[in-house]
């Protein structure tokens, strides 16, 4: 017998910088490795999905628009955040994935670290992919990457906080704000993630995670007229019917791979590219 | 009215060698298609020019298959400076013939010989020379060491900006080591067939470009075919989607440049001469068939009526017709469904109660003919505001507050391009960074250079061209 019952979590979706339940009522099961009973999830049905795009669009003009430097702070304080709940979050990662406590813990480590590398890279897009253009006339012409808008993010499946946070850092980073669907089996490192963003300086509405199933939110999110990105990542069989659906209104599409990628290798650019967009613009030079 | 009359200043047509029919360039030779050939009309003054031959499937795969033999045999493997210095030869080449291509554009495109000879051309023969040097230096693109071209590129492009349309697309392909499939517009295959030409004089090796023209089937059956690596795409906002759906699934990679139904916003500061100018240019350039035309006028309330009269007496002055007459300003549409869908959309525009303006005088008797158009009293729902028109009509509707004219200017599911026109550099700087459009003009309008990105956001499309962004879109990382 313990000397203190534990208090147990209640663990709910989060939408809008709030943790409300599913609209729907509904909750599914959700065990460890093991089979064993953790927690009642929220089951976030296609309202939230639509409530938390109105949450990401209402957030995007703030996020976009504030400067590089200041969404740079905002992703560390992210990490710094999530060093202090690291333990918690290895509990949840070594319970949902099976993985050691050693293994676990570096999980964590590695999620944390990503943040620090997305944090910093807020600043130095623009001089990456972004620069003047030496046209053949008198004007002044350059090109810089912005934020493409509300990028829907269906997690990975497997890795459930590493894989999560190499998904969803780097469309911050980029200045687009998020509606995440977290891993539907391993959903729990997702809601942990959301108290930290909430209590990190993240806008409200800039990331909004829904626990669930990828394969019934996922085609309301690829065919919603003020989604702007789909990340694929976690969609498994469902990804080319998705894609399709995207191709409706033209949404950036970063497609997944049959068996989910190594997430401790180095993933360059290439989350952050698939959603910005270019702006070029010209000025005349003359007296 | 002027005291002086122009006189007919035709710039010859006798530089042009137009054959009876043209074959499919596949593997370095013309050969014949095995569809039901089409014509090819002077939209000017609805003259047959010549018969062109129709690709089919097979006609496709045949063509795709020497692309791939060529990319594994001899393009891919080439020495990188050697690549570029065949682009040097085509630039060249196409400066040598810059009369002849600049004249079979416009006798097949209806365009004035003065855009086609000044713009597109030279434009065409620049993006050469750009990429041209590209070739040998693409480790610095931004991908890593050694980036790796797709392979076979299948590209189809529209009947705007034929040569210039095919250049931005062959360029960028053949500099990053990919081999090419094109197909011209229905309406405009000439000058890509006379650039099949040009890839013969530069000894280029077969199959490194292969031209396949015929219409919606044969450009699907480029899209769709299972060995294409690299899909890029001009054109409207319906088919890109075809294209999207189409290509999901598959490990083709896409860039798409579609349709647009661009802002062009006068501040009440601006200097009204020179925006008067950029207005017209924004919209009337190419007959209005240009994606990125300034197709919406966003006037502050308070200069309205000043710019409007302006505007309309430089309409008064424009010379429409005959599109070799080197006095010409606007030329023919370039055919008679698009002339079908401009009226019908005019027609709308009257309907929903904007009131629209045309200058005086006459259209020629034969061939396709728009007169520039200007609506006032537009809605941001009426349709004109909404739906690409893709022709000589200009939209106004006006605006009070800076904040006003940005929200209508992103009211739109296109975001291809955008103009501002304002004296206050902080004003031009803020309302370009609130514009949801990937290419701004400020104080000009309609300017294109192969060492800028240009493409869109929203249903614009996604992808750019030009510019080490554009290159990029050819390549992938080692």
């Amino acid at each position: 017998m313990p000397e203190r019952l534990e208090v147990r979590k209640t663990y709910k979706l989060y939408l809008g910088g709030k943790f409300p339940r599913s609209e729907s009522g509904r909750t599914y099961e959700v065990t460890d490795s093991r089979g064993r009973f953790v927690a009642n999830a929220a089951w976030a049905s296609r309202k939230d999905a639509r409530d938390a795009v109105v949450a990401a669009r209402g957030a995007f003009a703030g996020w976009s628009g504030a400067t590089a430097y200041n969404r740079g702070q905002v992703l560390y304080r992210v990490a710094e955040v999530m060093e202090g709940r690291a333990a918690q979050f290895a509990d949840e990662v070594a319970a949902g994935e099976g993985l050691s406590a050693t293994k676990a813990r570096a999980a964590v480590d590695a999620a944390i670290d990503r943040w620090v590398w997305y944090a910093g890279w807020t600043d130095k897009l623009a001089s990456v992919l972004g620069g003047t253009n030496p046209v053949a006339g008198p004007y002044f012409d350059f090109s810089l990457p912005e934020p493409t808008g509300v990028v829907a993010v269906l997690a990975p499946q497997r890795s459930s906080l590493l894989g999560l946070v190499s998904v969803v850092a780097p469309v911050l980073a980029t200045g687009c704000t998020a509606v995440v669907v977290s891993s539907k089996e391993r959903p729990l490192p997702a809601i942990t993630l959301g108290e930290v963003l909430a209590t990190s300086d993240v806008p409200g509405g800039v990331v909004n995670l829904l626990t669930g199933d990828a394969a019934e939110i996922g085609p309301w999110l690829a065919e919603h007229a003020d989604v702007d990105g789909i990340d694929l990542a976690g969609s498994g069989t469902t990804a080319m019917e998705l894609e399709r659906s995207a191709a409706g209104t033209l949404k950036r599409v970063l497609r997944t791979t049959a068996e989910e990628p190594d997430w401790t290798a180095d993933p360059g650019l290439s989350r952050m590219t698939p959603f910005l967009e270019t702006k070029t613009v010209w000025h005349p030079i003359g007296l | 009215m002027s005291p002086f009359e122009y006189a007919p200043a035709p710039e010859s047509r006798s530089i042009v060698d137009l054959q009876p029919s043209y074959g499919l360039f596949v593997d370095g030779e013309f050969t014949p298609g095995r569809g039901t050939p089409l014509t090819t009309v002077n939209p000017a003054t609805e003259e047959v020019l010549s018969e062109i031959a129709v690709g089919t499937d097979a006609d496709v795969d045949r063509a795709v298959r020497a692309a791939r033999r060529a990319f594994t045999r001899v393009w891919g493997p080439m020495r990188p400076a050697d690549r570029g210095k065949y682009l040097f030869r085509i630039a060249r080449l196409l400066q040598e013939r810059a009369r002849e291509f600049a004249v079979l554009e416009t006798l097949d495109n209806g365009k004035p010989i003065t855009e086609s000879r000044d713009v597109d051309v030279p434009l065409a023969a620049a993006h050469f020379f750009y990429h041209a040097g590209w070739a040998d230096k693409l480790d610095h693109v931004g991908l890593g060491a050694a980036p790796r071209p797709h392979g076979v590129a299948g590209q189809v492009i529209p009947w705007n900006f034929p040569l210039m349309m095919l250049a931005w697309k062959v360029a960028p392909a053949l500099a990053a080591g990919n081999t090419v499939v094109l197909k011209p517009a229905e309406t405009t295959p000439l000058t890509a067939l006379l650039f099949a030409e040009v890839c013969q004089q530069a000894d280029l090796p077969p199959g490194v470009v292969n031209i396949v023209t015929g219409a919606g089937d044969t450009g699907r059956a480029v899209v769709e075919h299972p060995d294409v690596d690299k899909v890029a795409f001009t054109g409207s906002t319906e088919v890109g989607k075809q294209i999207a759906r189409a290509v999901a699934g598959t490990s083709k990679v896409l860039t798409l440049e579609l349709g647009g139904k661009a802002a062009n916003i006068v501040f009440d500061d601006a200097p009204i001469d020179q925006a008067v100018e950029g207005i017209v240019r924004g919209i009337f350039f190419n007959q209005g068939h240009v994606c990125c035309a300034g197709s919406r006028l966003l006037v502050q309330e308070s200069v309205h009526d000043e710019v409007i009269a302006s505007l309309q007496r430089r309409i008064g002055t424009l010379r429409v017709g005959d599109p070799l007459d080197k006095n010409t300003d606007v030329g023919a549409i370039n055919s008679a469904e698009q002339l079908a869908r401009i009226r019908e959309l005019v027609g709308i525009g009257e309907a929903e109660g904007a009131h629209p303006w045309q200058p005086a005088g006459e259209l020629p008797d034969r061939g396709f003919w728009f007169k520039p158009t200007v609506f006032t009293d537009v809605s941001p729902a009426h349709r004109i505001a909404r739906d690409e028109v893709f022709g000589p009509v200009l939209s106004v509707l006006t605006f009070r507050t800076p904040d006003e004219a940005v929200a209508k200017a992103n009211n739109s599911t296109y975001g291809l391009s955008a103009g501002i026109w304002s004296e206050k550099g902080s004003r031009i700087l803020s309302i370009a960074n609130q514009l949801r459009a990937g290419v701004v003009w400020a104080n000009t309008f309609n300017q294109f250079d192969p060492t800028s990105p240009f493409g869109g956001y929203k249903q614009s499309g996604y992808g750019r061209e030009g510019g080490r962004l554009g290159l990029r879109a050819y390549l992938k990382e080692s």
